[in-house]
């Protein structure tokens, strides 16, 4: 055998420099990653600590323990209503023999793909003054309907496009029950209906308290639906304060206030993650298909139920913006604008999709490879713009902007960034999630066989966690598109989304307008969902 | 080997020594791999071999000691080369096979270096119309593979791609080649065959190559010389046969092969034992009359004759019988009490009860009981 014709001898390279750079090089990018998604807190914080003494007392004046209060009960009863559809919901779809189980399993979580001030633009156009049902009832001699705006408004619209979260926290739960405990229940006298209450529910406790807060968080951080149904939530207050007042020190400490509230929220809910890991199935025993209840008679309820439900949450809702386009296009209005607009929204969610999968590689390299606490650390710090309600960040990122780089205010660089800021988890979840399926033997072996990081990187891991890098930019992309609040306050001027016109169009009661572009915003948003779920063929092995 | 004299060893190492935290993974390990040859490194789980590849191949920096390959410092005296400048291929336990890239894209893997032919290459894979380097192609032929080139890995079965991964290691002509648990992923009935190959494969490479391993037969079929690692530390390195015969030490006897165990003592010409005086070999030679010795007896050098003989100290009766086909291993208990192990060739149907009385085949190792 020749081996002689191979080029093979090197000169022989030190250590110090290369090594340096080699291993610096994905830590510095996550830490400086890391560091960048803190920006809005860490200002938030400084600003506070600098207000002056009014500042902080208006804080703890009457106005904001309403704020407070308000908040409070729109997310307590939001949470409690979501549940109470979302559990029978995710039983019948799981665990029963309900006709066309697949269909409803997909149809029941479809209201998610609905940005809050849509379903709140489709509740308007249909309940509000002048709205559908008014129209339809007029013939009847019916001048005015009960108050929508308010409480009231806010609860239905949160509550109908919010109860998925809890339903996919759920089903997820079902399906991780072991059977082999419903089966001891049966097997010792119990009836079907007795081991549901008795030992199913019980240990549904943590998915459904997990689901409830991540709907509470929900409704915290919402601004499109409260401001639509004018009622005044702490994000709300935000918002209109910063229209009416530049006192940065006050809406700071405004801004600290919700994001306590927030910080409660989450540690309640990672000290109920705690808990449930007690609960985890022992034994290493394949999951077994659970029992399928027979519903008999009562599948036609369950049916009358499901499809209440799907035509409250869904059908009624888009009918109603479809009814208003129509008569928009019958009635000649204009629709123009809408094509720039929605490509402009296409524009801003691509970049920021794109600038999120960038910025989240090196946390997800760092965390997934080279795990410790300073990984761990940057980890936690990527989160920071995410737990944090948009309307505080974009808030943040005004003030920001303006003290360090004044001249990148109002342009896109600095909305991208808080996209990025606002989405990066989303993004780092995809990569860490393709990442750890990548096994390190197959960057070693290409080491060995005479590649250097920056080569492997490129030839081995990159194309391996391709799945990753596209679902997570169809992550952030989506999310981007349906953004509201940070949109709003830091657009360049005249860059309107499809977001934005949806706001400005339903403020300026052009109800037609905004029915198009909220359709519109729906159909883009749904558009990169295949890459969410297709099957990528490279990962066939 | 193309760029150094013929004497100079594939490997060289010396003090390496690897702490992890207070544990002491690797501990001034040294030892020098000719060309050319095969050495298995055998030892318990957790005792450090892994690391030791690990070491070689440039995943893990050392704490201490030196590490050559073919003649050229790569860790050690100031020197780090990554695992990219070591000329060191890896099969690894999982074998790691790119599963983006076909069977002869794995092995042209390591043949182009530049980076700019990744865009080039990615282009062409999916057109799948990449040209095979001769070399490629060559390794291939050279594993039996050949016409395997165009599947990609998960059409392979394990020993398949075991060899897809010996090929792509040794495609780009490493000065060596580390193997780790080479046959752990591997069917059971398969591995003897595959041994047999591996070494075929190697030899007809000319590559001096280290596999790890826990498996006594496999480090004593497949190895030109094996170390014996226990708690960071190589024990001994010998041949097989040397190794097998001439333990060092009791930890080393015992971990190559069964063995009885007999509690003794020195004699002048041998070692008094409980079935009886014993010529013996091994260290406990050096020890002075009277000490005591631990005596290992291999259960192939004691062999069973039915019916008592006239040393009482010798009688006893089966206990129990494993049939393995080629051989069989019989449990006996002597009159004395004490139980001993037996491997017989013979096709003699032993039944438990029945009398029997021992002999010995060979003398006993002996070591001084404190090792």
């Amino acid at each position: 055998m020749s081996l002689s014709s191979l080029p093979l001898s090197r000169p022989p390279r030190t250590f110090s420099l290369g090594a340096l750079r080699r291993v610096s090089v994905v830590w510095l990018l996550a830490l400086i990653v890391g560091a960048a998604a803190c920006i809005p807190l860490v200002y938030l914080v400084v600003r506070a600590a600098s207000a002056d003494a009014d500042a902080w007392s208006g804080v703890f004046g009457d106005d904001t323990l309403r704020l407070l209060l308000n908040t409070i009960a729109l997310a307590a009863s939001v949470t409690a209503a979501s549940a109470l559809i979302a559990l029978p919901c995710a039983w019948l779809t799981e665990r029963t023999d309900l006709p066309g189980a697949r269909w409803w399993r997909a149809i029941t979580v479809v209201p998610l793909a609905v940005p809050s001030y849509v379903a709140g633009l489709a509740v308007i156009a249909a309940l509000g003054p002048n709205g559908s049902l008014q129209q339809l009832l007029a013939p009847l001699g019916v001048n005015a309907l009960p108050e929508l705006y308010g409480f009231g408004g806010a609860f239905l619209v949160l509550t109908l496009f919010t109860y998925p979260y809890i339903l996919l926290v759920l089903r997820a739960g079902l399906r991780d029950l072991d059977p082999a405990l419903e089966e001891a229940s049966r097997s010792l006298g119990k009836s079907s209906w007795q081991t549901f209450l008795r030992v199913t529910l019980p240990q549904l406790r943590v998915p459904l308290a997990a689901g409830a807060l991540l709907v509470a968080l929900y409704v915290i951080s919402d601004f499109g639906a409260v401001s639509m149904m004018r009622f005044d939530t702490f994000t709300r207050a935000i918002y209109v304060r910063f229209g009416t007042t530049f006192d940065r020190s006050s809406l700071a400490v405004l801004s600290l206030a919700l994001v306590a509230l927030v910080a409660l929220v989450l540690a309640v809910e990672a000290s109920q993650r705690r808990r449930g890991e007690r609960y985890h199935r022992l034994g290493a025993g394949a999951a077994r298909s659970p029992r399928i209840a027979q519903l008999r008679r009562r599948r036609w309820t369950a049916l009358a139920f499901l499809s209440a439900l799907t035509a409250v949450a869904l059908v009624i809702p888009l009918g109603v913006l479809l009814h208003w386009l129509a008569r928009g296009l019958s009635q000649g209005e204009s629709f123009s604008g809408l094509g720039p607009a929605a490509l402009r929204s296409i524009e801003a969610s691509a970049l920021a999709g794109a600038v999120a999968v960038a910025a989240a590689l090196p946390i997800a390299i760092v965390v997934v490879r080279r795990p410790g606490w300073l990984a761990g650390l940057i980890d936690r710090a990527s989160y920071a713009g995410y737990a944090l309600p948009g309307v505080v960040v974009a808030f943040a990122m005004i003030f920001f902007s303006l003290r360090v780089a004044p001249g990148l205010y109002q342009t896109l660089i600095v909305l991208i960034f808080t996209y990025a800021v606002l989405f990066l988890p989303q993004a780092i979840g995809s990569l860490r999630a393709a990442l750890v399926r990548v096994p390190p033997s197959l960057e070693e072996a290409s080491r060995s066989l005479g590649r250097n990081p920056r080569q492997t990187l490129l030839a081995v891991t990159l194309p391996l966690i391709l799945p990753g890098l596209i679902s997570g930019f169809a992550l952030v992309f989506l999310t981007t598109m349906k953004e509201l609040p940070a949109t709003l306050l830091l657009a360049p001027t005249g860059f309107d989304t499809l977001a934005t016109r949806v706001w400005a169009d339903q403020n300026d009661v052009y109800l037609a307008r905004a029915a198009a572009a909220g359709l519109l915003l729906v159909v883009c948003a749904a558009a990169p969902m295949p890459l969410l779920f297709g099957r990528m063929r490279l990962l066939r092995a | 080997m193309p760029d150094s004299p013929p004497d100079t060893p594939a490997i060289s190492v010396a003090g390496l020594t690897k702490r992890f935290g207070a544990v002491v993974a690797v501990r001034s390990a040294a030892f020098e791999l000719p060309n050319g040859e095969l050495l298995g490194v055998l030892g318990p789980s957790g005792c450090g071999k892994t690391t030791m590849l690990r070491l070689l191949a440039g995943f893990e920096r050392p704490d201490a000691g030196r590490v050559q390959i073919a003649g050229r410092t790569v860790v050690g005296d100031g020197v780090w080369l990554p695992p990219e400048r070591r000329r060191v291929g890896i099969v690894p336990q999982d074998f790691a096979l790119f599963p983006h890239l076909t069977v002869g894209q794995n092995v042209a893997f390591g043949l182009d270096r530049r980076t700019a032919s990744f865009a080039a290459s990615a282009a062409a894979r999916w057109l799948r119309r990449a040209a095979l380097p001769a070399r490629a192609r060559e390794m291939l032929e050279l594993v039996g593979l050949a016409d395997f080139a165009e599947r990609y890995p998960h059409e392979l079965s394990g020993g398949e791609a075991q060899r897809v991964a010996l090929a792509r290691a040794l495609a780009p002509a490493p000065a060596t080649v580390l193997l780790d648990e080479p046959f752990s992923n591997l069917d059971q009935n398969l591995r003897a065959s595959l041994r047999l190959q591996l070494r075929g494969i190697l030899r007809a490479a000319e590559t001096a190559a280290v596999f790890v391993t826990h498996d006594r037969e496999e480090a004593l079929s497949l190895a030109d010389r094996i170390a014996v690692m226990r708690n960071g530390a190589i024990e001994q390195i010998a041949a097989p046969l040397e190794l097998y015969h001439r333990p060092a030490n009791r930890f080393v006897a015992t971990f190559v092969g069964n063995a009885n165990l007999l509690h003794g003592e020195r004699t002048a010409d041998g070692a008094d034992t409980p079935i009886g005086p014993l010529p013996i070999s091994g260290p406990g030679l050096e020890a002075p009359p009277g000490a005591p010795l631990d005596i290992l007896l291999r259960p192939e050098w004691i062999s069973l004759h039915p019916g008592h003989s006239n040393i009482p100290s010798r009688n006893g009766q089966i206990l129990t019988t494993e049939y393995y086909g080629h051989d069989q291993l019989v449990r006996v208990a002597l009159t004395s009490g004490l139980k001993l192990e037996s491997r017989l060739h013979s096709a003699h149907p032993w039944r438990p009860n029945q009398p029997i009385s021992i002999q010995t085949q060979h003398p006993p190792l002996a070591f001084p009981p404190t090792q």
